[in-house]
């Protein structure tokens, strides 16, 4: 990306690509395709303009704004610097948005992390009402009507290797663009590919449900206890140093666990997600 | 010159107002999510406009480098993608129970329903 954010520009082409334009489908799928007209709707002129007044004031304001890449701009004058030049001594690896994620702000990410959670939790409460009513699911009677031979045989190309590199990114977050967050979303994206060409029945039996859901909570849950363990060993909450004499060793350690937390929930949680939008889509309601 | 210094900044303007109008001048509750979609977009833009800084590189440390973009943002909105499609199927879900209860998606028609 011309705006050197690698690691966004990895989480925003998986999420994208794979997994919101697949909700929003679902959802229209459910719901129904066509928006009613009615007279009652406010006029969208006057709307319009209010935007428009808006729109301009803020463009007026952006004239005081530092200009698109300035050194002296304000946001990079604070905290950046410290980030810039000690991240490589004090936590002694390369990707500094790794180290700002996992270690300078880890308190941050278990909040994100805790809303992801919760997030998947309210989605499975709203719509995980109806798991045993049909046993045969509509998008599975689409992929047996159709046969889309060559799209199978190309995902069945695809799926293994964007599972690999799911885990190459989550293991290698620490010297290149990645993390948990990114693995966590391309795994999934993975998974909703190989659901969407060979049926969620099938993807059932590779994805078991009940297990899913227990690693979802055993990610927070291990994101979480490595704060305990440092607690528990008198230094402050989410203090790597525990776990090793050498401060980059300790601080890699910290890391590595706290990825493979995030990355198991961000991952179990969207898969949650997708499944419980696709099952509830049924029959009559698709026209 | 001012065009291209503030330009990022303007079309994150633009694309914030487009979903601003989506979320206040339609009244399908799945257009307006898709509105505050697009709103959403734009303020990553943003953030991601301000960590730039001219000449830098991707925050990686690297031999031979010595200016780096701001890994700060980069942070904050790689979380804020994830956080966000989550917030989003939340949302989307929550559409689908309305749909179930009120038998449509139309915010005017629910607030019928209710005040009758």
């Amino acid at each position: 990306m011309s705006m050197d954010a690698v690691d966004v520009a990895f989480t925003e082409a998986a999420v994208g690509a794979g997994i919101s334009p697949l909700l929003m489908l679902a959802t229209l799928a459910i719901v129904g395709r066509y928006q009613k007209t009615s007279a009652t709707l406010p006029s969208p002129a006057a709307a319009f303009i209010l935007v428009f007044i808006t729109g301009s004031l803020l463009i007026v304001g952006t004239l005081d704004m530092p200009a698109f890449g300035a050194a002296d701009a304000p946001a990079q004058l604070h905290v950046a610097p410290r980030y810039i030049h000690l991240s490589g001594e004090e936590i002694g690896i390369p990707n500094m948005v790794t180290s700002v994620l996992a270690s300078y702000r880890a308190y941050d990410t278990l909040g994100e992390v805790v809303v992801i959670f919760t997030a998947g939790i309210g989605v499975l409460s709203l719509l995980g009402f109806s798991n045993s009513q049909n046993n045969a699911y509509f998008i599975d009677k689409i992929i047996a009507q159709d046969e889309h031979k060559i799209l199978r045989i190309v995902a069945k190309i695809l799926i293994p290797p964007i599972l690999l590199f799911s885990l190459y990114v989550q293991f290698h977050g620490d010297f290149g663009p990645g993390g948990g967050f990114q693995a966590g979303v391309i795994f999934a994206a993975a998974i909703i590919l190989y659901t969407l060409f060979f049926g969620l029945e099938v993807a059932r039996k590779v994805i078991n449900q009940t297990f899913i859901r227990v690693l979802a909570s055993l990610g927070v849950l291990l994101y979480g206890s490595v704060g305990l363990v440092s607690l528990l060993s008198g230094k402050n909450y989410l203090d790597y140093h525990v776990f090793a004499d050498d401060p980059q060793t300790a601080q890699h350690i910290g890391i590595l666990v706290i990825e493979l937390g995030v990355g198991i929930t961000v991952a179990c949680v969207m898969m949650l997600i997708f499944f419980s939008f696709i099952e509830n889509i049924k029959q009559e309601e698709v026209r | 010159m001012i065009v291209f210094e503030l330009f990022n900044y303007w079309i994150v303007i633009v694309l914030m107002m487009i979903g601003f109008f989506i979320v206040i001048s339609r009244s399908n509750l799945i257009k307006k999510i898709i509105g505050l979609n697009i709103f959403q977009t734009s303020v990553f833009i943003l953030y991601i406009s301000t960590g730039k800084i001219s000449g830098g590189t991707a925050p990686i440390i690297a031999e031979n480098v010595t200016v780096y973009s701001n890994p700060l943002p980069h942070v904050l909105i790689l979380t804020a993608i994830v956080v966000g499609i989550a917030t989003t199927a939340l949302a989307l879900s929550l559409v689908i129970r309305i749909k179930a209860s009120y038998g449509t998606v139309e915010e005017n028609e629910i607030l019928q329903r209710d005040q009758s």
